[in-house]
């Protein structure tokens, strides 16, 4: 079932308004959200107000777009105008953008309706979301579990159904992680498919904004809006956006599927579940075949060199002179500006901008930056390599199931350990979409399927072929 | 007495006059109420991503091309990062390691000896904003206000070899890139509003000494005459230190105007490690060599080879070639002039002499004289066919700065055109040696100055039209015959 068409016929038949929609989710997103975390504003009176123009385009009988009237939240790193974005963090508590981010602007054009934005790990650092500073999200399917992160609350409040879609950002798995804890589908697209601009950067060379929803179909539609040219970002691919609804539901078969060993070292039990859904693929007419990414033992290293660097770089704007918090009760602008670094960015943060300042110091660039720009390389060419062989790769997303609250958040390095399987694509630049290919004790497994450079349309007809073969995207939470 | 030799290298800091920003449509407009010119992407708000104006790509390599220098195909932008409220992302967006142009040089000449200084660099980077203290310094102010109009204004930075050995060849060395740079017409090279201003690292070594001093960099000398000062006190302050026995220390200092010393900023411990990386939101600058060889062919002549043909083709002196080159704009009126009018002496006389004393009076300068080129040829050609002599030419071109009038309609008004036929200027001659007997006699008795006396005289009579030239001539040939 697709959320995305059935709405929009109901909208367009007038069995219900824009506005009753948007009050109905509304309704439910108030109650869900104080239970899951997963707003960190809700937009409740600009939506109603959006939603009125829905229902005057219709009621004079103007043709309204697909998106026309659809609830959506908005990753809380991506700049909308005149609603409060705080990154999940302190220093931006009272900061409103003066312009919409790309994505937004788009999304708003095509009738896009805003409910809220979206609770995040502060600056998108994090893969549980319980770095947010304000409070943690948690896992629709077991309250106890992290929905994963950075993009926990989109990914979240997809899977409650409090919105039919998000946007989420995905800078070494953001976006495909959280969709795999969640059961959500989630797409990371090309880096340069997708307008980074307005988004908050966290690492400029790997984040790329991506949409999350229920299925794959309704996931196909928002990437078909948000992706294309921009002028205004320098990163952007000169490409038309993606017009996936006219390849998907095409056949698989023939369709060679490379599963890279590197990447199956996590619990038993997700492998198992993976390996039903290759068999799946098998049974579609695929062709699964085991392959090597030789260099994968050194992505997570150089992952975490590179954001980081460039992190402590995008980051360094926020020093309280212009906008955000400040702390006022200092001698001087040198200290103001430390103290407030100090007093308002969280702890994770502030680690990744030592990390990163520290490699890129005199004396040590050569041996941090310049190697992890290296190993970038070797990534690269062994991608290529693979698809020189299989039309996409197949892999976890993660090495485990959601863990529990608390679990991960003392021990970084297993933290980190977490995003083996998703930080390589942003090395890499290629996409991956994640959707939900299996359950373990109630919760949802996710796999990875990549893709060249620009395949977008190949990786949602894939996945959709795969969804269409099971029930997984149409289970529901029990939400107590 | 020059037991040392002094050492220096500049960096010089060129506003590039794009009408817009680096990154931005913003702006670059000189003045401008506080933060007027700015948006989103020159305040750094979060979110936002440059783009690169290729106008300061094109201007980058424009001068590449006029200081002799290498244009790779691959440059890039990188990232230097400090903290400093003037910049509105704590990093300035510069280059590094591959910037637009490398390996170029200029020749200057000082006391008639032409000399080659090399140039490392040019590389392309952003402006900052401007702090205004309540007090002295940033420290010691209790409130201090930012203007960020000047933020993402393109500028060039032109480092230099250190192969300067004074202060004299170093403001040598910045008038020769300065008339370079408004040849090639990328900057207005206006000291007074800081669209161009050096660093100078000097250093001095014993002479003969292999090994460089220690240098130190003396900043933000915004004059030619505050570059020359801070250079020779830097000399003077490090000569003392180490015939003190002291040893310099590598430090960062600036230049007192009012004092007239240069003073300690930072030492080298305090140096800034800019942990430069390479701008992750810009791809590299491609340029293919068809590009960069469309570039060259828009290059206008460069002054040195300019002074070069003035002197070998139109056999001018060193002395006028530089008074033509000194402005692009007066070289290329020269050069429109000198298709016309096959006089070069006579073109530079009247350029350099009474038409530039007639402007400079009025007030003007040749690129806002209302005289155009073919006025000025016409005037030329009214001298060369002496419709007119040099004695009306100077009361001719008051008239057309003034009125801005063609000089043959101002002969014609005025009745000014010089008599040449030789009948009338007769007629008046027989007058004259009827009216003056006794001259006529002296000179005849071989008082040969009489004849000034008489030519005066046919001069008077003729209210100063008749052509002296022939006036002479036939007053002789009458006299003797
Ligand atoms: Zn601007």
């Amino acid at each position: 079932m697709v959320k995305i068409r059935e709405i929009h016929k109901q909208l367009i038949n007038r069995e219900i308004s824009a506005v009753e929609l948007a009050k109905e989710y509304l309704a439910r997103l108030e109650i869900s959200s104080s239970k899951f975390g997963t707003y960190l504003s809700i937009t409740g009176e600009k939506a109603i107000e959006d939603a009125q123009v829905i229902d005057e385009k219709i009621a004079s009988g103007e043709e309204i777009g697909l998106l026309a009237g659809i609830p959506m939240g908005i990753k809380d790193n991506i700049s909308t105008k005149g609603i409060v974005t705080t990154c999940g963090s302190k220093i931006l508590e009272n900061y409103k953008p003066v312009f919409n981010a790309t994505v937004v602007d788009k999304l708003y054009n095509a009738g896009g309706i805003i409910l809220g934005k979206c609770n995040m790990d502060e600056f998108a650092m994090g893969s549980s979301s319980e770095n947010s500073a304000y409070k943690l999200v948690r896992n629709p399917w077991d309250l106890d579990r992290v929905p994963g992160g950075s993009s926990g609350g989109s990914a979240a409040s997809v899977a409650a159904e409090e919105v039919v879609f998000s946007l989420g950002s995905d800078t070494g798995g953001s976006v495909r992680q959280p969709a795999g804890f969640c059961g959500v589908v989630g797409m990371k697209p090309t880096y340069g498919r997708v307008s980074r601009y307005g988004l908050i950067a966290y690492a400029s060379s790997l984040d790329q904004i991506g949409p999350m929803a229920k299925n794959v179909e309704d996931c196909a539609i928002v990437h078909d809006v948000i992706s294309g040219y921009d002028k205004m970002d320098s990163t952007s691919a000169n490409m038309p956006s993606t017009k996936t609804l006219d390849i998907i539901g095409k056949d698989i078969k023939g369709l060679r599927i490379g599963v890279p060993k590197e990447y199956f070292g996590g619990d038993e039990k997700v492998l198992n579940t993976l390996k039903k859904a290759l068999a799946k693929f098998e049974e579609l007419g695929a062709i699964v075949e085991e392959t090597t990414l030789p260099h994968t033992e050194y992505a997570l290293p150089a992952y975490y060199i590179i954001a980081s660097a460039e992190a402590s770089s995008n980051l360094a704007r926020f020093d309280g002179v212009r906008y955000g918090v400040r702390d006022w009760d200092q001698k001087d602008v040198t200290d103001m500006m430390s103290a407030t670094r100090d007093k308002f960015f969280g702890k994770e943060v502030k680690k990744r901008i030592m990390i990163g300042t520290y490699a890129l110091s005199a004396g040590y660039y050569d041996a941090y930056y310049l190697k992890a720009l290296k190993v970038r390389t070797l990534l690269k060419r062994d991608f290529d390599e693979a698809f020189k062989r299989y039309d996409v790769l197949i892999t976890p997303i993660a090495p485990t199931l959601p863990f529990k609250i608390g679990e991960n958040i003392k021990d970084s390095i297993t933290m980190y350990l977490g995003d083996i399987c998703t930080v390589t694509i942003n090395l890499v630049g290629i996409p991956g979409i994640a959707i939900p290919c299996g359950f373990v004790d109630g919760l949802p497994v996710g796999m990875q399927i990549l893709g060249k450079p620009f395949s977008e349309e190949l990786l949602f007809n894939v996945a959709h072929k795969f969804e269409q073969s099971n029930d997984f995207h149409l289970r529901k939470p029990e939400v107590k | 007495m020059n037991k040392y030799e002094v050492v220096i290298g500049l960096e010089v800091h060129v506003e590039l006059k794009t009408a817009t920003k680096i990154f931005c449509g913003c702006k670059t407009e000189f003045g401008g109420a506080p933060n007027t010119h700015v948006c989103p992407v020159c305040l750094g708000l979060p979110g936002v991503l440059p783009v690169v104006n290729e106008k300061v790509v094109e201007f980058g390599v424009r001068t590449g091309l006029a200081i002799n220098a290498k244009v790779p195909n691959y440059s890039k932008f990188d990232r230097k990062n400090y903290y400093y409220p003037d910049l509105t992302k704590n990093f300035q967006t510069s280059q590094f390691d591959l910037p637009i142009c490398e390996h170029g040089y200029l020749d200057i000449e000082v006391d008639g000896i032409v000399k080659r200084i090399g140039i490392t660099r040019a590389h392309m980077e952003e402006d900052a904003g401007k702090l205004v203290h309540s007090g002295k310094t940033i420290s010691s102010s209790d409130s201090s206000n930012v203007d960020y109009n000047r933020v993402g204004v393109p500028l060039l930075e032109i480092v230099s070899e250190p192969d300067i050995r004074s202060s004299e060849e170093a403001k040598e060395y910045v008038e020769v890139l300065k008339k370079i740079l408004t040849y090639i017409d990328v900057s207005d090279c206006k000291m007074e509003e800081g669209s161009i201003r050096a660093d100078a690292n000097v250093s001095v070594r014993l002479v003969g000494a292999k090994e460089f001093g220690t240098r130190t960099e003396t900043k933000n000398l915004n004059s030619l005459k505050a570059l020359q000062k801070a250079i020779e006190y830097e000399v003077e302050r490090q000569i003392e230190v180490i015939e003190d026995g002291g040893v310099i220390e590598q430090e960062t200092r600036t230049w007192d105007d009012e004092k007239g010393i240069t003073l300690s900023m930072r030492s080298k411990a305090d140096a800034h490690d800019y942990r430069y990386f390479p701008e992750p939101d810009l791809p590299p600058i491609i340029l293919t060599d068809e590009y960069i060889a469309g570039i060259k062919a828009t290059l206008p002549e460069l002054p040195e080879s300019r002074k070069k043909r003035l002197m070998e083709v139109d056999d001018l002196s060193a002395y006028d070639a530089n008074l033509v080159i000194a402005e692009r704009f007066l070289a290329d009126f020269y050069d429109e002039v000198r298709k016309n009018i096959d006089d070069p002496k006579l073109i530079v006389n009247y350029l350099m002499g009474d038409y530039y004393r007639e402007l400079a009076a009025a007030g003007l300068d040749f690129k806002n004289s209302p005289v155009s080129t073919n006025a000025f040829i016409e005037l030329l050609k009214l001298l060369q066919d002496k419709t007119i002599s040099g004695k009306l030419a100077k009361d001719i071109i008051p008239v057309m700065i003034k009125e801005g009038k063609n000089p043959k309609v101002i002969v014609e008004e005025k009745g000014l055109v010089q008599i040449s036929d030789t009948s009338a200027i007769e007629a008046i001659i027989i007058e004259v040696i009827e009216a003056n007997p006794k001259a006529v006699e002296d000179y005849k008795s071989g008082k040969g100055n009489s004849i000034g006396f008489l030519v005066g005289q046919v001069m008077k009579a003729s209210k100063g039209k008749a052509n002296p030239g022939i006036v002479n001539e036939l007053l002789k040939s009458k006299l003797d015959s």
